[in-house]
């Protein structure tokens, strides 16, 4: 254990209201901790930047998965395991519940947040192409009121998002899917389980009168942060499913894309195998 | 430099009290203040599962769990699943069936096949593969680790 | 007893939690210990400064300067220094320099972050190739570590007359051995009677190593130090030799302080600079004749062996000697090296050589096999070894080998045949998914390569306990293979009485003898057969002496033993190994009998390979071996299972990326190895075919399993996608990519 235990201190709020107020107290100073999935890895190697927290764990305002006005809004303290035993999001969200069953493993899943895995804002976490392919919202609170992000425009770069220092990433909501849909994900991981991903893939689509009448894919791990393809969906909006022109698709997905190579694939892997599983993907939406 | 706060949690049924920093691992807190020594910790980055207990019923990565998220919860660890010399069916399996190798993967490997049973009596080769995922073994192949779990299964489950 | 599937002897003790690792013990007043290391792969060190903010008076402080004894580790060429010294030059990015220790262990982590090394860097060499071209010479005067010439008959004039030529290069990868406990020490050093008496417990397999290494470096008499194995959380050789290194540290730093040392290595520490499997590089040349004979062999084997020479030796020499695998050839030779390179040395790791050659001559008889126009099957049926067959050493076989029965028998389980057939048609679909078989055929020599265990001359005993029971006296080492079961089993066997009365007396140099280092399958075999002797002369000494009579029953035999150590105060038996009268070698020609015998196998898989993402999943595994025979068919399967796992992790996934010499995925999430989900089912299949060396007729089993599954399941890749530049381990999705587009490409 690398981190310098005496230098790390934690406030912990018993309240959404004394969070924000903390938070506001001095913007930027503290970092709010959820499951520690993410953080107590970087800090067990000493790699942890930050030394002041704010421990979110208490505030039960920031859970719970409910239902209403053709949205699911999703508590930012919702666990991958939440995801995973809520009946309606395997109904509406199947891609969800694959994005969560894919995080880590169970130990992981258990701990581990919806709002962590967005506000950690790494581009191989495996939540935000669903959520980008289901037209998500982030709702942000602070002292000052309360916003909402299209999720599509909440990370502006690396690790750089649309959120204030004295914001905190309250909920996520997820318009429910209508019409006939096309739900598809797929992680291409290091191994078959507790794995970092090298190419995620998430896509949702709505079909009438077999033709591609609403298109969303994200991305992960082939871009500093989640995507979407919006090349490729361009491409492909309005297509018959008869005619879909895959080719054309995985020619655009480039455009989309900036992979970069690292220890756990290089960069032409990823070009390569996002252009094949976009290309999958297009398939099993041909036979819908 | 952070205050320690006064930590209670209930581990293996009992009640205990220490004073830790904030951001001391629960691992650390288990091993080095409570001296339970059978968590181990393979890796410290939540990756090889053998530092894996039940939080609250749930398994989780000790070694990702700072103090002061664990203020009065109950804390199951391998020290806790037998029942004093009667080993719990699944440890039992575990022995019979060379579950166990070298042994350093086989606490958390336990913690996790007793939640597995717990939430799923009778779990398929792929069910098994699936909730012991998180757990690393070099020694075995798995293979004989889905023979004591399968064996557990059959009698009886994670039920002594 | 022998035969049955006795349960694990400390195996309570592990489903408990209750069985003490290193790190589990518990030591009042012990300080933290951490080593600085170099982070340059070459330089020779100028100055250490110790940063502001730490309070250095605090901290117990070893360089090179305070050795008492001798700055060499010992091991086969004591070559590499416990820590550099000032003005010395740092011969890889891993080289201790600094140990420090306190009693806050945080604190010493912010200690050793706050130091930092004045070196003015060198040049470095930092692969095989680079130190062949010599442009730099770091090790002797040809940056060879050891060369090995292996000769039989002459190749050279039957490479024009052949019908046939193949060549071909192959190469494998460092592995990691990740044993789930990463290293671990604890140090006491106090003085007594006037001197100083040395006390290191931790996670070693070889005890009289450390024992070795701590009086070399302390300049100590054989009394004055002490080794304790403790339950030891895996090992696979990567606990053979580096323990002389930390444990080494460790007691250095006991010494200084005072106060018993814990240093105990995180992951990330661990992975970057421990050792890890020799990389290879062997080209191969063979002669065939237009049916499929094999004429002749030729093979350049080349082991990476990193800064020191440590054990690449007889790492080299294991390679060397199975490079030419299970086939009969009239003409061999075989040029082995081990080249120095500035990265942290590789060291032993289940299998040693043996892997890396085999997986060239596995590889190859597949691509001899097609460019032959011959089944693969076939061409190795035609040039397998049998009895009265001479190996590339000279050895000749003795035993009633049947390899084509063992492969058969694996082509079988594996369902070869019907599954080439199906493939063949449905690789041929649009779909992504390609299916495909393969198989090696493979040995691997137990114990010791040649004069081995002449050198090490083992003794193990048996003692009788006040109770009436008995303990196995033995170094050999528990690291979850069964060594604990297996000896009590023999031992059992051997006094007819129930395995119950006999149990294993703690590894402590202290009480028992040297049995030898726990590696080189030797245990089951080499221990083992001692231990028959000294439960024998146990037993005889019982009889003679009165306390026992013939027959018995186990409840006299333990009153007999009771009534003896009463009597006698205590009652212990030695066996020592004695080289059996029918075997040979020379250590300078490389002639002889290299192994007293070697086990046999043939692994087959089947794997399915996504086009789309290039992942690979081995669908199906069956592993048929004859090991003589089985003392325990579930531990024995256990090992097989495990070694199949870590041979397709090797394979498939287990890569070490170095960077500027070195290991930048140093951590367990970006090291791959195998979980539930990666790996199948296996078939383990046993022959029998008893060994009249090994006890009860036992030959070694722990290494084979580790040979065979890197070829097969690229053999079967092959068999999936066609004739692709499969010349490689890890065959990772990337590398796998880059073959597809090489093809495609032209």
């Amino acid at each position: 254990m690398r981190g310098y235990l005496p230098d790390f201190d934690v406030r912990v709020p018993a309240s959404l209201g004394e969070a924000l107020a903390l938070l506001a107290q001095a913007p930027g100073t503290l970092t709010p901790l959820a499951g520690g999935t993410d953080l107590m890895v970087v800090y067990n190697a000493g790699r942890l930047k930050p030394t002041r927290f704010l421990d979110l764990s208490r505030i039960d305002e920031l859970r719970g998965i409910r239902e209403a006005a053709g949205a699911m809004t999703f508590g930012a303290l919702s666990t991958f395991t939440d995801l995973r035993e809520c009946a309606a999001v395997h109904r509406h969200f199947p891609n969800l519940v694959k994005s969560a069953r894919a995080t880590g493993a169970l130990a992981i899943q258990n701990r581990g947040t919806l709002g962590g895995n967005i506000a950690n804002a790494s581009p191989a976490a495996d939540t935000p192409p669903s959520l980008l392919a289901y037209g998500a919202e982030v709702e942000l609170l602070s002292v000052r009121g309360s916003r909402r992000v299209a999720y599509d425009r909440f990370h502006l770069g690396y690790k750089v998002m649309d959120l204030a220092p004295d914001e905190l990433v309250a909920a996520i909501h997820v318009p429910l899917p209508t019409g006939r849909g096309f739900h598809y994900f797929r992680k291409v991981g290091t191994r078959q389980a507790q794995a970092i991903s090298k190419v995620c893939l998430a896509a949702w689509a709505r079909v009438e009168g077999g033709v591609v009448a609403d298109l969303r894919i994200g991305l992960g791990s082939v871009a500093p942060a989640p995507i979407r393809a919006r090349h490729a969906e361009a491409v492909l909006l309005g297509q018959a499913l008869a005619t879909l022109p895959i080719e054309a698709a995985q020619a655009a997905l480039l455009e989309d894309i900036s992979p970069i190579g690292d220890i756990r694939a290089t960069a032409r892997y990823r070009s390569v195998v996002t252009r094949n599983v976009l290309g999958h993907m297009l398939r099993e939406l041909a036979t819908l | 430099m952070a205050d320690r706060i006064d930590l209670t949690l209930k581990v293996n049924g009992a009640d205990h009290r220490v004073s830790v920093p904030p951001f001391a691992r629960l691992l650390d807190v288990l091993r080095e203040d409570l001296r339970l020594t059978g968590t181990k910790e393979g890796c410290g980055e939540g990756e090889c599962g053998a530092c894996t207990v039940l939080l609250n019923g749930r398994v989780v990565n000790s070694c990702l769990v700072p103090a002061v998220q664990v203020q009065g919860a109950e804390v199951v660890t391998i020290e806790g699943l037998a029942d004093g010399e009667n080993l719990s069916s699944l440890q039992a399996a575990f022995l019979t069936h060379n579950g166990a190798q070298c042994g350093f993967c086989t606490p958390g490997m336990l913690l996790s096949a007793t939640d597995l049973i717990n939430r799923c009596p009778n779990p398929s080769d792929d069910q098994i593969r699936d909730g012991l995922s998180g757990n690393l073994c070099r020694c075995t192949g798995y293979a004989k680790i889905l023979d004591s779990v399968h064996a557990a299964a059959a009698d009886g489950g994670a039920a002594r | 007893m022998i035969g049955a599937s006795s349960i694990r002897k400390e195996g309570r003790a592990k489903v408990l939690g209750t069985a003490i690792y290193t790190d589990d013990k518990f030591m009042p007043g012990a300080l933290h210990g951490l080593t600085v290391r170099s982070e340059v792969p070459r330089g020779i060190l100028r100055a250490i400064h110790f940063g502001e903010g730490i309070p250095w008076d605090e901290f117990t402080l070893v360089t090179a300067a305070d050795i008492p004894g001798t700055n060499l580790v010992a091991s086969v060429v004591d070559d590499q220094p416990f820590l550099i010294g000032i003005g010395e030059e740092i011969t890889h990015s891993q080289q201790a320099v600094l140990l420090l220790a306190h009693a806050d262990r945080h604190l010493a982590e912010k200690a050793r972050r706050a130091v930092r090394l004045e070196i003015e860097e060198l040049p470095a060499v930092l692969d095989i190739q680079s130190s062949l071209d010599l442009q730099t010479v770091i090790y002797g005067d040809n940056n060879l570590l050891k060369e090995i010439h292996i000769a039989k008959g002459d190749p050279d004039p039957v490479w024009a007359q052949a019908a046939h030529v193949v060549e071909g290069e192959y190469r494998t990868g460092a592995q990691e051995q990740m044993y789930i406990e990463p290293n671990a020490m604890l140090s006491v050093v106090e003085p007594r009677d006037g001197a100083l008496q040395v006390t290191v417990w931790g996670s070693l397999q070889c005890p009289y190593y450390v024992h070795g290494a701590l009086r070399q470096l302390f300049g100590l008499s054989e009394k004055q130090v002490r080794v304790v194995a403790m339950e030891m959380g895996g090992a696979f050789g990567g606990k053979e030799d580096y323990p002389s290194v930390n444990g080494g540290h460790a007691a250095l730093l006991a010494w200084k302080s005072g106060r018993p040392v814990r240093l105990i290595y995180d992951r990330e520490e661990d992975l970057a600079c421990t050792t890890k499997r020799h990389p290879s590089r062997t080209r191969l040349r063979t002669a065939f004749d237009a049916e499929g004979t094999l004429l002749a062999l030729e093979a350049d084997f080349i082991l990476d062996g990193g800064a020191y020479a440590t054990l690449s030796p007889v790492v080299l020499s294991r390679g060397a000697v199975h490079a030419a695998s299970v086939y009969r050839c009239p003409h061999v030779r075989i040029h082995a090296r081990a080249v120095a390179t500035n990265t942290p040395p590789p060291g032993a790791f289940r299998g040693f050589g043996a892997p890396q050659s085999l997986f060239a001559m596995e590889r190859h008889m597949d691509i001899c096999a097609r460019k032959l126009g011959l089944d693969a099957v076939e061409l190795r049926r035609k040039n397998f070894l049998r009895m009265g067959d001479t190996m590339a050493t000279g050895q000749v076989i003795r035993e009633d080998l049947d390899l084509a029965s063992i492969m058969d028998r694996a082509l079988a389980a594996i369902g070869y045949r019907d599954k080439r057939a199906a493939f063949a048609i449905t690789n041929q679909e649009d779909g992504p998914i390609k299916r495909g078989v393969g198989f090696s055929v493979f040995m691997h020599g137990c114990g010791f390569t040649g004069n081995g265990e002449s050198h090490v001359a083992s003794v193990a005993g048996v003692e009788g306990l006040a109770d009436g029971t008995v303990a196995v006296l033995a170094a050999s080492t528990e690291m979850g293979q069964g060594k604990n079961t297996v000896f009590a089993q023999i031992v059992a066997e051997t006094l007819q009485v129930p395995v119950e009365q006999v149990e294993t007396a703690e590894v402590d140099t202290d009480r028992v003898p040297n049995s030898g280092p726990t590696v080189a399958s030797r245990s089951t075999m080499m221990v083992g057969r001692i231990l028959e002797d000294a439960a024998s002369g146990f037993k005889q000494a019982l009889v003679q002496q009165g306390f026992l009579a013939e027959p018995y029953t186990p409840e006299s035999f333990r009153a007999a033993v009771a009534k003896a150590v009463a009597t006698l105060g205590s009652l212990r038996c030695y066996g020592q190994y004695h080289r059996p009268p029918n075997i040979s070698w020379n250590d300078v020609t490389y002639q002889g009998d290299a192994y007293p015998t070697y086990s046999w196998a043939c692994y087959a898989a089947e794997v399915a390979v996504d086009l789309d993402t290039f992942e690979v999943k081995v669908a199906d595994f069956a592993a048929v071996q004859e090991v003589g025979r089985v003392v325990n068919p579930t531990l024995a399967a256990g090992q097989i299972e495990g070694g199949v796992a870590q041979g397709i992790g090797w394979g498939l996934w287990e890569e070490v990326t170095m960077q500027r010499g070195r290991m930048v995925n140093n951590q367990m999430t970006n090291y791959i190895i195998p979980t539930a989900m990666d790996l199948p089912r296996m078939q383990v299949i046993f022959l029998e075919n008893a060994h009249v060396g090994g006890p009860g007729g036992a030959k070694g089993i722990g290494e084979l399993p580790m040979d065979g599954p890197a070829p097969a399941v690229v053999n079967a890749l092959e068999n999936a996608l066609g004739a692709l530049r499969l010349d490689e381990v890890p065959m990772t999705p990337d590398r796998l990519l880059d073959r597809c587009e090489e093809v495609s490409h032209g």
